[in-house]
């Protein structure tokens, strides 16, 4: 069991900022994130974009300002759970709360900070009527194990690199691959495409185009899609149906956690950005509160205002003095100490 | 410095007129979210979401499609031929008189 002061679920840039507010306070952090890296969107999407509304940065690229979140809270030694998505939480009788993961892993804090942006990304689900009844049973988003569809008919819908590389990749595996996309043109790395065209003419992959999967059938299990190309409908067996339309974001999870919801976002007050949830905050890009900006400024206030009302909860009685960095310096939990420079008084003509 | 009037057919068929900014940098699905109507513009404009989708009604000229849009639009759902994503629609004043209806939300 991990256990800490604040546990932060999402290490963007807010739950990175997180870390330097709660250090200044003496309270210890540990991050959990789906991503297998720290800074969130900054680092997994656009790390090479300038960001331009930085205060005191008149422009910094995204991966950079990682890097320097991470160098700033470094001396209060965060912790980190990464490649890990927060699934479940449980309120204890002391009020503190235990989470853990989809891979197991327990965390137990007193706080939790949900800095969870726009949530974790998920697969994007074709408008198919019914297509949530066939999920395991021939319908899958995503392919964990190729071995499933040896000797196999699936039929792989999308226009993209991961519909393309699955369906050469199935090719040799299945007893049939069927492509079918919305478009006649694929858009994907060149060689996937030529090596579909090459398999297409060896017949080894059929391609559908332009065509939309509008309708699956089966009893116990998916056996047949009814696709329309060109207005024209017809019905195709299949054993597997596998739509690779990219990844959104969802709030996942967090979603049923009790929290107050408001379009896609939690509902916070902007006193401390605590949520309904007594000790539970929720800071960044995942909140929503009247006249609510997703500036990564905005969550650094609120990651700011959030630590103040974490202390009070954690030692409660005790008066807090808001301290500044310039006049207390920084002591850091590894034994590091940050000041600026005393002055003298000493006279220069003796 | 002019706006530019801007006619928005919502999901259900309520239609809004709207005037934007062409000084303010900005872009069709930030304008959207100006007015509150209902587009999440979840991804804050980098062309991943398609929450902004919307069909263009009228018969004016938009500058193409970069490689982005196109292939956020060849994943998204109930793409038609005059699907485009608000957030890579700049204001211009060649916009003036455009009319878009918003696509469903999926």
């Amino acid at each position: 069991m991990i256990k800490t002061d604040i546990l932060i679920i999402g290490a963007g840039p807010t739950g990175l900022f997180t870390v330097f507010e709660a250090g200044l306070l003496k309270l210890k952090c540990h991050l959990i994130d789906a991503l297998p890296q720290p800074g969130g969107q900054c680092s997994e999407i656009y790390p090479k974009k300038p960001i331009y509304d930085i205060p005191g940065f008149p422009e910094v690229l995204a991966g950079d300002l990682t890097q320097n979140l991470l160098e700033q809270g470094k001396q209060f030694e965060p912790g980190f759970t990464l490649g890990e998505r927060a699934e479940t939480i449980e309120k204890q009788e002391d009020g503190s709360f235990i989470v853990t993961t989809n891979k197991g892993t327990k965390h137990h804090a007193p706080i939790v900070a949900i800095a969870g942006g726009l949530g974790s990304f998920e697969p994007r689900k074709p408008p198919i009527e019914n297509i949530t009844n066939y999920e395991d049973k021939g319908v899958a988003y995503f392919i964990k194990d190729p071995e499933v569809y040896r000797n196999k008919k699936v039929v792989i819908a999308g226009g993209g690199d991961s519909a393309l590389d699955w369906s050469i990749f199935l090719a040799d595996v299945a007893a049939e691959v069927t492509l079918i996309h919305r478009r006649n043109e694929f858009r994907g790395a060149l060689d996937s495409v030529e090596k579909a065209r090459e398999l297409k003419l060896l017949e080894k992959i059929n391609i559908i185009t332009p065509a939309e999967v509008t309708a699956l059938h089966g009893n116990s299990k998916l056996e047949g899609i009814s696709i329309v190309r060109d207005g024209e409908k017809s019905l195709l067996e299949a054993d597997h149906f596998i739509p690779l339309f990219g990844l959104s974001p969802k709030l996942g999870p967090i979603g049923d956690w009790g929290l107050e919801i408001e379009k896609n976002a939690i509902k916070v007050d902007t006193l401390d950005y605590q949520t309904n949830i007594p000790g539970i905050f929720a800071i960044g890009d995942v909140n929503t509160y009247p006249g609510k900006l997703k500036l990564i400024l905005c969550g650094f206030h609120e990651a700011t205002l959030m630590c103040q009302s974490a202390y009070k909860i954690m030692n409660p009685g005790k008066k807090y003095i808001l301290k500044y960095t310039t006049v207390s310096g920084i002591n850091g939990f590894d034994g590091t100490r940050k000041e600026a420079p005393k002055a003298v008084v000493q006279a220069i003509n003796d | 410095m002019t706006d530019v009037n801007i006619t928005v057919t919502d999901r259900e068929g309520a239609v809004h007129d709207i005037v934007a900014p062409t000084d303010m940098a900005m872009n069709l699905m930030e304008v959207f979210k100006a007015y509150e109507l209902p587009v999440e513009g979840t991804c804050g404009g980098m062309a991943m979401c398609a929450s902004c989708q919307c069909y263009v009604t009228s018969s004016h000229e938009l500058e193409d499609m970069q490689d982005e849009e196109e292939a956020m639009l060849s994943e998204a759902f109930f793409v038609k031929n005059n699907s485009r994503l608000g957030c890579q629609i700049p204001i211009t004043s060649q916009l003036e008189g455009l009319e878009v209806e918003l696509a469903p939300d999926y």
